[in-house]
């Protein structure tokens, strides 16, 4: 058999063997999930038992500023805590791959370098469209609903989505920057008070000013404030700017995280073993 | 005859240390070169410069005739690479591991799947395609590994401690297929830590420490060198240590190891049978009480002591 290599010479070439490459690693992610439907249902798991417990066991202590139903107030809190409890899978994959010494298989073949990262993310991106449609589908079921049509339940969960891809570069940065699993095991310890001191649960009102206002400006914060708003759902306001313009946070935070970690965790790849 | 691998001058230093200080080495095409240190001599630095992971602060590099750095791309075609981890994917079956890998060499889909079929066959993993490596033996996932370095038919192979960890059984399995490859014509670099696995597989050692080549040569160059053998003298009383230290340098020609606390005298010796006669005659007759006596191989350790003067840093 004849193996001729293939050297890009143009731009577009380049183009065209990188979203290429990608794609084979998407594959290869859900190929994955497919072979380990376990996976799947434990990563859905905690968000639907966090669902049944807030929303009967806390929830009947609960009070919605402005009054309104805590299931109601909770589900976008949820859908908000499964984008960023994400960064789980996408931290562990990157830990294993390094592990295993599949990085370096990776990076001693002549794919595109952007192929691995941007094929993860986008895998990712698909899988937690999956979660997402699961977490509506249980939201129905304890009485939520999307009052607004539509137009702003696509808009929120396009939201809920660019968070999700904003955490996933954190996620790869972070993954290939510690050593082993062992060394995640912190980062994961962190994602409770990062999910907790939010306006996921509890309104930020209710808290003392300070920790207030660090709930207020916190990113998952602004997503699940806009979500609330665009599926008009109650619970919403709060005397801080940042409590009164979720929409436009929730497009700048993801942003900026994205502007911040895309390149960093780009340039991590290339210097990976230095 | 062209080269597979050059490498001239080569040096790459982290923060507190030299990794490569001037390594030199050429490789020439369809033979097997055994990069034998201890830990920490630089060899791993070395392939994984060769293998265009790792950027060098000097010197120059070609591989299959390309430039290392300027030519990456070309080169990543030309290579195979394992290391001593088997780089597969645990999840995906052996056989949709190979097509991956193949579509990232930029094979058709097609292709791709053929070249799977082929190697899994070559290396008799045909009836475990499509089960996941987690089942696999030690010796299978290294032959996946294999497999999967030589999707493109590479001109030349790094195996980064191919048999670290395995079992003898698996160890010779992995020995008679790279045996098989040459006979193909790939060209090997191997580094390893065993004197055996050296001397088993390569036509050239060469011997690496503190991030150069100091001694390089065909095995049977270098073990006569250090002296084939090792004469191993264990007394009954530490008393008669110098005397019978004395002796063996007589024999051996050559200062021995002294070991108090073990009463232990070694030192090589060149042609086994003679020395051992000639050393139990004259301990004899000198009167020295020996607890124990024998022959065997030199470790890599010795041949260490004997190259470079220093024990290795690490106690195999």
């Amino acid at each position: 058999m004849i193996l001729t290599p293939v050297i890009p010479r143009t731009t577009g070439e380049r183009v065209r063997w990188g979203v290429l490459d990608a794609w084979v690693v998407t594959r290869r992610h859900f190929t994955h999930l497919i072979r380990r439907p376990v996976q799947i249902i434990s990563g859905l798991l905690f968000p639907i038992v966090s669902v049944l417990l807030f929303g009967y066991v806390f929830g009947s202590a609960m009070q919605v500023p402005g009054g309104g139903d805590y299931r109601e107030f909770l589900m976008p809190g949820m859908f908000g805590q499964t984008m960023v409890f994400g960064i789980g899978v996408t931290m562990a994959a990157m830990i294993t791959d390094k592990e295993r010494g599949i990085t370096t298989r990776f990076r001693s073949m002549p794919m595109a370098r952007s192929g691995v990262v941007v094929g993860r993310s986008l895998a990712d991106m698909l899988s937690s469209v999956l979660d997402l449609v699961v977490l509506i589908l249980c939201g129905v079921l304890v009485g939520w609903q999307w009052h607004r049509g539509f137009g702003p339940l696509l808009g929120a969960l396009g939201l809920l989505l660019l968070l999700r891809f904003a955490v996933i570069w954190v996620g790869i940065y972070i993954g290939l920057v510690l050593p082993n699993t062992e060394s995640a095991a912190g980062v994961y310890g962190l994602l409770f008070p990062v999910t907790m001191i939010a306006n996921t649960f509890v309104a930020p009102q209710m808290m003392p000013g300070w920790l207030g206002a660090i709930a207020d400006w916190n990113p998952l914060s602004a997503t699940v404030g806009a979500a609330r708003e665009l599926f008009g759902n109650p619970g919403l306001g709060g005397d801080s700017w940042a409590a009164n313009n979720p929409v436009l946070l929730a497009v700048i935070w993801p942003v900026v995280l994205v502007a911040i970690f895309l390149p960093l965790s780009v340039r991590k790849y290339r210097m990976l073993g230095r | 005859m062209n080269h597979a691998v050059l490498a001239e001058g080569l040096r790459k230093s982290y923060k507190d240390k030299n990794a490569l200080d001037g390594f030199d080495l050429v490789v020439a095409e369809g033979t097997v070169c055994g990069l034998l240190g201890p830990n920490g001599a630089g060899k791993t630095t070395a392939v994984r410069v060769l293998t265009t992971l790792l950027t060098f602060d000097a010197g120059r590099a070609e591989v299959a005739g390309f430039d290392v750095v300027k030519q990456a791309a070309e080169v990543r075609y030309r290579i195979g690479l394992n290391s001593q981890e088997a780089a597969i994917d645990e999840i995906l079956t052996g056989r949709d591991n190979l097509v991956m890998f193949g579509r990232l060499f930029h094979l058709s889909a097609k292709v791709a799947r053929r070249r799977a079929d082929e190697l899994l066959e070559q290396f008799n993993l045909t009836d475990a395609a499509h089960k996941s490596p987690k089942q696999y033996s030690g010796g299978m996932r290294r032959r996946l590994d294999l497999a999967a370095s030589l999707i493109m038919a590479p001109s030349v192979l790094f195996l980064d401690e191919p048999t670290t960890g395995l079992d003898p059984r698996n160890r010779n399995e992995v020995w008679n297929t790279l045996r098989t490859l040459v006979d193909g014509g790939t060209t090997l670099l191997l580094t390893t830590q065993y004197l055996d696995e050296a001397d088993q597989l390569a036509d050239r050692i060469a011997v690496i420490d503190s991030g150069k080549v100091i001694a390089d040569g065909t095995p049977a160059h270098l073990k006569s060198q250090i002296g084939g053998d090792q004469i191993d003298v264990v007394l009954h009383d530490q008393q008669d240590l110098p005397k019978a230290a004395e002796l063996v340098e007589r024999v051996a020609k050559q200062p021995p190891e002294i070991d108090e606390d073990n009463r232990r005298i070694s030192a090589p010796v060149s042609n086994r049978v003679v020395a051992l006669t000639e050393l139990v005659g004259v301990l004899a007759s000198a009167g020295i009480d020996v607890e124990d006596i024998g022959v065997r191989r030199p470790t890599l350790d010795e041949v260490f002591l004997r190259l470079t003067g220093h024990k290795t840093e690490v106690a195999a």
